[in-house]
């Protein structure tokens, strides 16, 4: 039990992610998180302003099961799967870094509070989360998946298109974090 | 009742994110300065892992549960659409430190501020639908 209640290394979690993805190829379907998002939209009824959103999404539904299903492993996993003094145990580099953007004690709470605490929300941080959803939403649209789709499932099939997104990525998670945080934080 | 099996999956996916700290966005902070192995040890054994068991699929032409082939379709030969769209999920990605599956699993872990990120994802899906005819692909 001890060994389930610590950080799991990644060594054991890369290939748990990797086994997520077989039990999906085996079932007929495959490992991609961001489709969800049109498929949510598409029942919003946005099929009345784009033909993009016009599709059977109930063809889709077995993905909103799996993303159910994650909001449910997140709630046990906080809850019962942590030790009582859990950290995120970062460089201590990455900390000070922190710091100096207004960050303090970062990895004491699994996110910072500073950005997402829910009783201090204030204007700035509702427009960066929508924000940073926005670019999320949009560009794994446009790239056509996000971290499992391309990342992981698209990767591992050796696809080259997977890996212009994956380094697009990069591209612009180190522009957000080295040129962008900067100004804003 | 096939869609226990969905729940199951994603609940098991939800606790290796939360358990791993992949969707911990400080170790999304830490990976784009490249102060930790971490993520890349997760990303990397994952898709490691998944190389292989995919060459076996196809060097085996094994089966789905159901006994039907596997299809795993390639991607479309293209490149404005991954590149472009791959840079500005990054600069969510970054800015948020959560991607569409973590979003959701922070959701569960009592994190109710990601619902605003959802709200954007939707937002951006929705206007990316709007827009996909008269963007670069």
């Amino acid at each position: 039990m001890e060994i389930i209640l610590k950080p799991w290394p990644w060594y054991v979690s890369g290939p748990l992610i990797a086994i997520i993805m077989f039990l999906l190829i085996f079932a007929g379907k495959k490992f991609g998180i961001s489709s969800n998002m049109r498929t949510l939209c598409s029942i919003a009824g946005a099929g009345k302003f784009s033909t993009f959103f016009n599709y059977d999404w109930r063809s889709e539904s077995w993905n909103l099961m799996v993303v159910l299903g994650a909001i449910l492993g997140g709630f046990l996993a906080a809850n019962y799967l942590v030790e009582p003094n859990f950290q995120v145990n970062l460089n201590p580099e990455v900390v000070n870094q922190l710091d100096s953007y207004g960050f303090s004690e970062a990895g004491k709470d699994f996110l910072p509070a500073e950005l997402f605490s829910w009783k201090n929300l204030d204007p700035k941080n509702i427009v960066l989360l929508l924000a940073g959803g926005f670019l999320i939403g949009f560009g794994s649209r446009y790239a056509g998946g996000c971290t499992s789709g391309h990342g992981i499932s698209g990767l591992s099939n050796f696809q080259l298109p997977s890996l212009v997104a994956v380094i697009g990525f990069f591209i612009g998670g180190l522009i957000m974090v080295h040129l962008v945080f900067p100004l804003i934080f | 009742m096939k869609y226990l099996f969905y729940v199951v999956i994603g609940f098991f996916f939800g606790v290796v994110m939360y358990k791993s700290e992949a969707a911990s966005w400080f170790r999304i902070f830490e990976m784009f300065q490249f102060k930790a192995f971490h993520m890349y040890g997760i990303i990397g054994s994952a898709v490691v892992l998944g190389a292989i068991g995919i060459q076996a699929i196809k060097r085996f032409k094994l089966k789905a549960f159901d006994g039907t082939p596997i299809n795993l379709p390639p991607k479309e030969r293209r490149l404005y659409s991954y590149l472009f769209g791959g840079v500005l999920f990054g600069l969510g990605w970054g800015l948020a430190g959560a991607c569409p599956g973590p979003m959701f699993v922070l959701v569960g872990a009592g994190f109710p501020s990601l619902l605003i990120v959802i709200l954007g994802a939707l937002l951006g899906t929705f206007i990316y639908g709007l827009l996909k005819n008269k963007l670069p692909h």
